[in-house]
């Protein structure tokens, strides 16, 4: 009952809402037929609608940094994030820049220049002084921002990672796994067509390097000391990101992947920053991959050296994870 | 052509479903777009249902979705199928096919002075061929296992997998199947309308005198058939590499128990194939809306539009790069740092033409005479959106940035924005314009109003809060943002966008009822409403086969001499001659 009333009532309003619209039509008619298509009331309404909205908009956004402001992520807890922070400021004030600039000018135009019936617009083609100006200005802004955007590019992706903790981060649908080298330093091959059983990862156990190598469940790293993660995955696509840290990198079957950084803060620095007991950094995926793409993580703790020591020490080796 | 304006006696059949006539088969790709854009919708406010209240059951999706929302709670596939077809239909059924097919077909013939398309056989063949494509997709929303789920970028290895998702069964092969057929109709009617500009111009219509919604098409056109052919191998790849158990895309794969054979291959083939139609695609999607603006524009303004060759030059530059730019999709696929530099140099000089564009649009609205026309509201409702999304696209094309926004919701934020937005504003632009063209009535100009002004309003609370999402790292194509206690935060920002969406939805249903009781019941319209300059207002309001009665008439000048000094009225047809010592402008 309460659903046929529902469609009831929204039957009556369409009804209602077209026949004001068909008075308004009369009423345009009984008034002659006039030659032109927008009288100048309506120019003036929607001309004032624009300017105001128009405006509203843009001094909503203005208000959204304050309203939503505390929402985004922390400052960046690595090295080069930091670098990026500069690079990010000064396009973010560049495009509030433009935004504020050319948004107020448009809708003070529509509004200024709304039309009359006595009015005549003027008859104006083009201006090449003008027209170079402004193709000349945002050809050198860009030129510039192209060329910071650039440098910092590589001074992000470009580093030598000789004294790096090398590590593996391995993604399948839908966990990771984390795969630390031991003391030697390296990684032990892989391969997938040895996975099976305990050996998840398809680590090759002939290869001696791999003996040492330690899998994990929880990514742990120690603080100020760069670590190298490489990628993997088994079935389809992953992506591997870090919001908290700036890092992002695909995880591609049959291809690896690399990304290089330094954490800066540890949890517990970041925990009473945030004033939040019970923030953990996280490694999510952010590359679809099927139904529990949502909840793909896993939990990341930026420790101490000391920590991190003891914590790796308690681990087993890859070793000891198949004689068992 | 110039014999065939007496036609014989047309049946039903060849009148109006194997018509040959462009004005029939625009009016065809655009009740099929907007079949397909109400679909898209549709999906888009159920997933935003689920998103913004995901534990409450809704008895609204349990309803239309079933098996996939017991208890009105939606089941994780079905959420990445609705995503994915979303995806798929409104970028290529209705902002390519249903915008481009629509206004390519329409305008051309009449604004360049010709009695129809080079072959209107061919143009017959482009409507089936998306007509069939439409309902192989409509279908595959139908099959057992869901529909494909793997994104509208599909990317293998997911795409290619039934072990890896169930939307990647029979859903996806259809997927592909109606794609096939999508790409052959855009190749026929990217071809047509090519040779149509190219040679099928009144006399005295030259290329530098097309009005900009030519161009804008000519280029569009270019793009389709340099760029959908590649994305035809990358999808015929993808389904040998489905059914016939080849390796291009597939290497080194364990999923459910099972090593796969397939090494070799390489998923990151695919998504430069994708992105190589993958971008031009956007531009194919915005050029059509940015020429039918700049048209309207300067119609409305009653002024010329500035700068009409920068118009152009803007055109052809944002067309060449399109074609450099494909790899911005793929910063984090462990591209070599060094080509991720390269496609982010080529990637920000498209803010160059993109830059003289707006600075003209709104130098042409300066000291202008604006007839606010619900077509002019959404034009310059596009400039709006244009630069709006255009400038985070400075952030999103920077590699260096895009490390922590990639894939969040902040790249959904702006393309929304800078194509979707813009582009569905070009289209609602064009059908308010050139309505008296399709149907020789007007549309009701009050609900076109209220149209715009709630539209407008709801487009932006939609779309700028995600914005935000995206900087707390919210990461985009989640079913649910319940899983990480960092994102707690976010469900009133979430709430708010479903709501905008809900009701920016609805209002819809205006245009829709605007859109076919006018068909029936609008104001007849006089045969050049808006006083426009171009030549399709010469043609006679009953819109007969063949176009103009008489001989096609000769082109004297440009478009756009709107307020020109010492005319009689603010407009002058292209097919005035000039006067006694008035000199053509440009």
């Amino acid at each position: 009952m309460t659903s046929f009333l529902t469609y009831f009532i929204i039957a009556l309003a369409i009804i209602a809402f077209v026949q004001i619209v068909r008075i308004f039509e009369l009423a345009t008619k009984l008034k002659g037929g006039q030659k032109i298509e927008v009288t100048d009331k309506e120019n003036h309404y929607n001309a004032l609608a624009m300017l105001v909205l128009g405006l509203g908009f843009v001094l909503f956004v203005a208000y959204s940094f304050v309203l939503w402001g505390d929402l985004l992520l922390p400052e960046s807890a690595s090295l080069h994030g930091a670098k990026i922070q500069g690079l990010w400021d000064t396009t973010m004030y560049l495009i509030l820049f433009v935004f504020f600039v050319t948004h107020p000018i448009l809708f003070w135009f529509t509004y200024k220049y709304r039309g009359r019936k006595d009015n005549t617009a003027l008859y104006q083609t083009h201006n090449n002084k003008l027209e170079i100006v402004w193709t000349a200005v945002p050809a050198v802004v860009l030129t510039a921002l192209i060329v910071y955007g650039l440098q910092t590019w590589n001074d992000v992706m470009l580093v030598d990672t000789s004294n790096a903790n090398k590590m593996e981060v391995y993604a399948r649908q839908f966990d990771w796994t984390a795969r630390y080298s031991g003391n030697d330093g390296e990684l032990g091959k892989s391969n997938y067509t040895l996975i099976g059983g305990v050996n998840t990862l398809g680590v090759d156990s002939n290869d001696i390097k791999s003996h040492d190598d330690k899998i994990v469940r929880e990514i742990h790293l120690p603080v100020n000391k760069q670590v190298l993660m490489k990628f993997r995955s088994q079935d389809v696509i992953h992506s591997a990101y870090l919001p908290h840290f700036g890092v992002q990198m695909n995880c591609v079957p049959g291809m690896n992947t690399q990304f290089a950084f330094t954490p800066t803060k540890t949890t517990s620095q970041m925990r009473s920053e945030l004033d939040n007991d019970e923030f953990d950094y996280v490694l999510l995926c952010n590359k679809i991959c099927g139904a529990a793409h949502y909840n793909m993580q896993i939990k990341v703790i930026v420790e101490s050296q000391e920590e991190y020591d003891a914590w790796l020490n308690e681990q087993k080796t890859f070793k000891e994870l198949i004689t068992l | 052509m110039g014999d065939h304006e007496h036609h014989h006696e047309e049946t039903f059949i060849t009148k109006y479903i194997f018509s040959q006539d462009h004005k029939m088969i625009a009016k065809q790709f655009l009740i099929t777009g907007m079949t397909m854009g109400v679909i898209g919708v549709i999906m888009s406010v159920l997933f935003r249902i689920q998103l913004a209240w995901p534990d409450e059951g809704h008895p609204i999706l349990e309803a239309l979705l079933g098996k996939w929302a017991p208890d009105g709670v939606m089941d994780p596939n079905i959420y990445l199928a609705l995503v994915t077809i979303h995806g798929t239909i409104m970028v290529f059924f209705v902002l390519t096919a249903g915008l481009s097919g629509t206004f390519s077909n329409l305008l051309i013939p009449l604004q360049i002075g010709a009695r129809d398309m080079a072959s209107g056989f061919l143009n017959m063949l482009s409507y089936w061929f998306f007509f069939l494509s439409s309902v192989v997709m409509v279908i595959s929303l139908f099959v057992e296992s869901g529909p494909a789920s793997a994104g509208w970028t599909i990317y293998p290895p997911l795409s290619a997998l039934p072990q890896a998702i169930p939307g990647s069964g029979l859903g996806m092969t259809l997927w592909l199947v109606s794609m096939s057929l999508f790409i052959v109709s855009a190749l026929l009617g990217g071809l047509n309308y090519i040779v149509t500009i190219f040679n099928l111009r009144t006399k005295g219509m030259t290329m530098t005198r097309l009005p900009l919604t030519m161009w804008a098409f000519f280029i569009t056109a270019v793009l389709g058939v340099l760029s959908f052919p590649v994305l035809l191998s990358a999808c015929l790849l993808l389904i040998f590499d489905r059914s016939f158990g080849t390796s291009f895309y597939l290497s080194d794969i364990f999923i459910q128990g099972e090593a796969l054979l397939q090494t070799g291959g390489s998923p990151i083939l695919f998504q430069h194939l994708f992105w190589f139609l993958g971008h031009p695609e956007v531009y194919i999607i915005l050029l059509p809306a940015l020429g039918i603006t700049s048209e309207i524009i300067s119609t409305n303004a009653r002024k010329p539009i500035f700068g009409y060759r920068a118009m152009v030059g803007s055109i052809l530059a944002i067309a060449f790069l399109s074609f450099i730019v494909w790899g911005h999709h793929m910063f984090m696929t462990g591209m070599n740092p060094f080509l991720g530099s390269v496609f982010t140099f080529t990637t920000l000089l498209i803010a160059i033409p993109s830059a003289v564009k707006v600075f003209n649009y709104i130098t042409t609205l300066w000291k202008a005479n604006i007839q606010f026309t619900p077509a002019m509201l959404f034009s310059i409702g596009l400039v709006s959106t244009f630069i709006s999304g255009g400038l985070t696209g400075l952030i999103l094309g920077d590699s260096a940035l895009d490390i922590n926004v990639h894939d969040t919701y902040f790249v959904t934020a702006h393309f929304h924005i800078v194509m979707g937005l813009s582009a569905i504003f070009g289209m609602f632009a064009g059908i308010y314009h050139w309505y008296p063209k399709l149907y020789g009535r007007m549309m009701n100009k009050s609900l076109g109003y209220v149209h715009f002004w709630i539209t407008f309003i709801c487009a932006y609370g939609v779309f700028y809060p995600m914005h935000f999402l995206g900087l707390a790292g919210l990461p985009r194509r989640y079913y649910s943002n319940t899983a990480f206690p960092m994102f707690d935060d976010l469900v009133e920002i979430s709430e708010l966008v479903t709501v905008f969406a809900i009701v920016g939805s609805a209002v819809q249903i205006i245009f829709f009822f605007n859109f076919f009781y006018s068909i029936f019941r609008g104001k007849v319209a006089s045969q050049n409403p808006w006083r426009s300059n171009t030549m399709e207002w010469t043609t006679p309001v009953e819109r007969i086969h063949g176009n103009w009665p008489g001989d096609i008439p000769e082109v004297h000048r440009w478009a756009y001499d709107y307020s020109k000094p010492g005319m009689k009225e603010d407009f002058v047809s292209q097919i005035t001659e000039l006067q006694d010592g008035e000199e053509e402008a440009h």
